[in-house]
């Protein structure tokens, strides 16, 4: 991959743009863009080079103090007793809660828009009322002077504990007499409820055809399990908030998070206030990955500031954001392929146990939705299961559930190809879905790239390369894989309004975890006919706009794209009249072309027209409110190279290239971005990543020195491809890229590590250990 | 370095200089350096992201060293010379670093930025033209979750050209 530099001078030195690997990218879409497609500096970016920006921690407020929270030393116990007296009377205390302090949460399932889940479940999460259910679970908070004062507080609350047998792993919990976590829950078992006490608390189907009897058709069956280990987002911020809870009853929010209205909604509920009660103000998020949805410290900062009367910010340490926030869960896969002689795959079965941790609610349902969604076939079957452990409550990392799945399928597929003897690329586009597939759920592929992007990766230099000469007591492998996204859409809204100078400012509630502030701002700008730069886009607090629903799955640059799009369009319907009116002619007479009016011979500039809008009736203010349905699924791929030490078990990453259908990358770099970052996140997931847990629950790796993120000395570059395939339910054809690119990743490497030492890798994280055993 | 019992909570008066300017601040003793930046003189550019010095994230330079301002402690910079992020940048401009960052689009959601640049404006001091290992080796004291650090190395190695070429003008 080759960088070119077109290094701008001048006045516009700081908004131009470099870095062009357009080359390697394939853009089947054919659009006339001005601004979509270009790589301009974001918006919010000198703030952040400079440190200036503000993120959850920088939090400033007068009176502030600071909280901690006390958190359970034992995985699993009752709480029999908790005496506060001796932190309340420490000098420079100023509150102390517990789940006392919360309301009685009803045993009831609240709709958060994007997940939600049982309230009394979400409030014990919070703070613990009679178990706890992990090691790390709240039970206790302080608010003091300063957070020294507030941890040694902390350590004078007595907390008597009657300890309970900790549940730890996924296979243990679904074993018969396991101990159980919920002993109330039954399990719900393809839509009944079976009255069966169980730590399984969800069973699902989906199922195409009869698949067993299909596996008579096969020449050729993969039969195999495999495992995953828990894993963090590892967002590198800490998970953060500062809360007021003022006399009047208003209560305030700053922390860093993915959703502003998902933090006031679930606040709400778990507090009880009605939701007009609570502004949360999103601060900028330093990483979130579906780890930054869930709150876990507003409503505690809430009520130590009810108590206190003054802000309170909590910042969790590394330890805490470990044990006490919602990892991705662990997995158990039973995977079944069978394909004909000629390479066909006619029956496929899977069943996926995914841990929820400490409540039920896991990723096995997009698992479900995504395991098979590569590939075409008549009878299929996948089984999924939500498994309760004593581990932190899992919450949503990527693409949630679907690289587990990926990890266990794709190295079947891969084994199917080598039994077959075809060329891996070859099998799966023999089988590739395309538009029209049915998918196992039911409904048909709508139009989709997948074809197009593993005919991008069979034609990449990458895979036509030679693998090069291993060095002394190593052997090299190349591998690849294929995965599944499907995106999502909901609710976005975005307000436009003009200046007298011709340029505009954007609203939007989408908090901009990693460009987007510029993704909704081109798009803006491509509709206006002005340029990236012209528009100021701001993320505003939840009473400053319409409901918008939170960054992740996919769907910021999709679906708040589409309301940037909307109120764009609007404002330019209200400029066209107002130019009708300098020009005294009908609004319908005047036409808009690439930021240009016209009617006639008259013609007129958009920075032109918006000096007029004082004199023709005062601001323009153009608005978007969207809930799209036209959300369109994406596939990625990865080619990587390994070399294994045979003798130390290490897997070094020599070569890397992930390809992905965007749809349409409306600022390419960060799109790039994406599939970079999801790359290195899977190769830490792939070869170094896991909860150590120990027999008690208790996980023995909390900092981040042993649980082991890759660093820039691990990774290579990463060579992209973005594919444009455009997704019809977009105007420029967006799709979403931040999930499907962690799909692939581990097993592409597991397929690599096989084919440099011949041995099928069943279980993550693939350490050196794993590899020599 | 002044005498101090690490228990007290009494303070004491710290003298560095900060990013150019003479700097006088109370502190205790256990309080790190990095809490002394953010929380008592409110330079919150120096980011907080593990406090057990493993991310980088509160990279300063003291005294001609890179540090973890988190495993230094407050009283420790008395009589020290301290570059934090916010003195990176000549005034009214932007430091070839940052511009590099910017312009190759090296950072996603920001938080590990001011330390990968602080720690890269160093490498760059004692290095004024890295190979790729080199960068890669010099910032592995840094955690990009964001990334993937493509495009981090590759702005850090811009810049060495950009600087170099400024050198030689």
């Amino acid at each position: 991959m080759t960088t070119t530099i077109d290094r701008p001078t001048g006045e516009n030195a700081a908004t131009r743009v470099i870095s062009a690997n357009d080359g390697a990218n394939i853009i089947i879409s054919h659009g006339d863009y001005n601004v979509v497609g270009t790589r301009p500096v974001r918006h919010d970016g000198v703030d952040k080079v400079t440190g200036r920006a503000t993120y959850g921690g920088d939090t400033r407020l007068n009176g502030l103090l600071f909280g901690k929270v006390l958190r359970s030393p034992h995985a699993h116990a009752r709480i029999v007793s908790i005496d506060t007296s001796k932190a309340r009377a420490l000098d420079g205390v100023h509150a102390v809660v517990t789940a006392a302090d919360l309301p009685t949460a009803e045993d009831r399932e609240v709709d958060l828009g994007e997940g939600g889940g049982n309230l009394k479940h979400m409030s014990d999460n919070i703070l613990a009322s009679d178990k706890v259910l992990y090691k790390g679970h709240a039970v206790a908070a302080v608010a003091a002077v300063n957070v020294h004062v507030a941890e040694a507080a902390c350590k004078l609350i007595e907390v008597v504990y009657e300890a309970l047998p900790a549940v730890v792993d996924l296979k243990d919990a679904i074993a018969p007499g396991a101990t159980l976590i919920h002993p109330e829950i039954t399990r719900k078992s393809l839509g009944k409820d079976t009255g069966i006490h169980s730590n399984i608390t969800k069973h699902a189907r989906h199922q195409m055809g009869d698949p067993e009897a299909a596996f008579a058709k096969a020449d050729v069956i993969v039969e195999r399990d495999f495992t995953t280990t828990m894993v963090h987002q590892g967002y590198i911020e800490p998970t953060n908030a500062t809360a007021m809870w003022n006399q009047d009853g208003k209560i305030t929010i700053w922390s860093s998070t993915q959703g502003a209205f998902a933090v006031r909604d679930s606040t709400a509920e778990i507090l009880g206030v009605p939701v007009s009660q609570i502004k949360a103000i999103p601060q900028e998020i330093g990483g979130g990955f579906g780890g930054k949805i869930n709150v876990y410290l507003e409503p505690v900062a809430a009520l130590l500031s009810r108590e206190s009367g003054r802000p309170v910010k909590l910042i969790m340490s590394r330890a805490e954001v470990f044990q006490a926030t919602g990892p991705a869960p662990g997995s158990w896969s039973k995977i079944k392929f069978g394909a004909t002689k000629a390479g066909h795959l006619v029956a496929m079965t899977a069943d996926l146990y995914m841990e929820s941790g400490a409540y039920p609610g896991s990723d096995s349902g997009a698992a479900m939705l995504c395991i098979f969604a590569p590939y075409k076939c008549d009878d299929m079957r996948v089984d999924g299961y939500d498994v309760l452990t004593n581990r932190p409550k899992t919450a949503p990392y990527r693409a949630p559930g679907a690289p587990q799945a990926a990890f266990a399928s794709e190295q079947v597929i891969d084994e199917l190809a080598e039994k077959l003897g075809m060329d891996p690329i070859e099998f799966r586009l023999l089988n590739a879905a395309h538009e029209g597939t049915r998918l196992v759920q039911g409904p048909l592929h709508k139009k989709v790239g997948g074809i197009e992007v593993l005919n991008a990766t069979k034609t990449h230099a990458h895979y036509l390369a030679p693998l090069g000469t291993p060095s002394p007591s190593t052997k090299r492998g190349r591998g690849v894989a294929y995965g599944y996204w499907f995106n999502i859409g909901l609710a976005s809204s975005v307000s436009i309004s003009v200046n007298a100078d011709g340029s505009v400012t954007l609203i939007e509630g989408s908090t901009d975890i990693g460009g987007s502030r510029a993704s909704i701002a081109m798009q803006a700008a491509e509709i206006l006919g002005v340029r990236a730069e012209d528009v100021r886009p701001s993320v505003v607090d939840t009473d400053s706009i319409g409901f918008t629903g939170v960054t992740g799955g996919s769907r910021t640059t999709f679906a708040t794209g589409l309301a940037a799009i909307e109120a764009a369009r609007s404002v330019v319907v209200q400029m066209k009249a107002r130019v009708a009116k300098v020009w005294s002619v009908a609004p319908d007479d005047v036409s808009y072309d690439h930021g240009s009016f016209h009617a006639g011979t008259h013609s007129m500039t958009f920075k032109e027209a918006a000096h007029h809008i004082e004199d023709t009736g005062g601001p323009i203010t153009g608005t978007g409110n969207v809930d799209p349905q036209g959300h369109g699924g994406a596939f990625a791929s990865i080619i990587v190279d390994v070399e294994v030490d045979v003798e130390t078990g290490k897997t070094q990453i020599l070569e890397w290239t992930i390809v992905q259908d965007a749809g349409k990358a409306i600022h390419p770099s960060y799109v790039e971005g994406q599939l970079q970052g999801a790359s290195a996140q899977g190769i830490g997931w792939a070869l170094s990543e896991e909860y150590f847990m120990n027999s008690k629950g208790e996980m023995a790796n909390t900092s981040l020195l042993d649980y082991r993120l890759p660093t820039a000395f691990d990774v290579p570059m990463i060579n992209t491809v973005i594919v444009e395939v455009p997704n019809p339910g977009h105007p420029f054809g967006v799709r979403g890229v931040g999930e499907a690119s962690i799909v692939p990743p581990m097993a592409a490497v597991a397929n690599a590590i096989h084919n440099a030492i011949g041995v099928r890798m069943q279980a993550l994280p693939m350490n050196p250990g794993a590899v020599l055993h | 370095m002044v005498a101090v019992d690490a228990h007290s909570t009494t303070k004491v008066v710290v003298e560095a200089t900060i990013n150019g300017e003479p700097v006088q601040f109370l502190a205790e003793p256990r309080q790190t350096l990095l809490e002394c930046l953010r929380d008592i003189l409110s330079m919150t550019g120096t980011k907080e992201g593990c406090s057990d010095g493993n991310c980088g994230a509160c990279n300063v330079v003291m005294g001609g060293r890179l540090v973890n301002s988190c495993l230094v402690l407050g009283v420790e910079a008395n009589g020290q010379s301290i570059t934090t992020i916010e003195g990176i940048a000549p005034a009214g401009g932007l430091h070839p670093l940052q511009t590099a960052f910017l312009e190759e689009a090296a950072l996603q959601c920001g938080i590990c930025t001011p330390g990968f640049i602080v720690s890269a404006s160093e490498l760059l001091k004692h290095n004024s033209h890295p190979s790729e290992d080199e960068v890669r080796f010099w910032l592995s004291g840094n955690l990009c979750r964001c990334t993937g650090y493509d495009k981090i190395v590759r702005a850090v190695m811009h810049a060495s050209d950009i600087m170099r070429v400024g050198h030689q003008a």
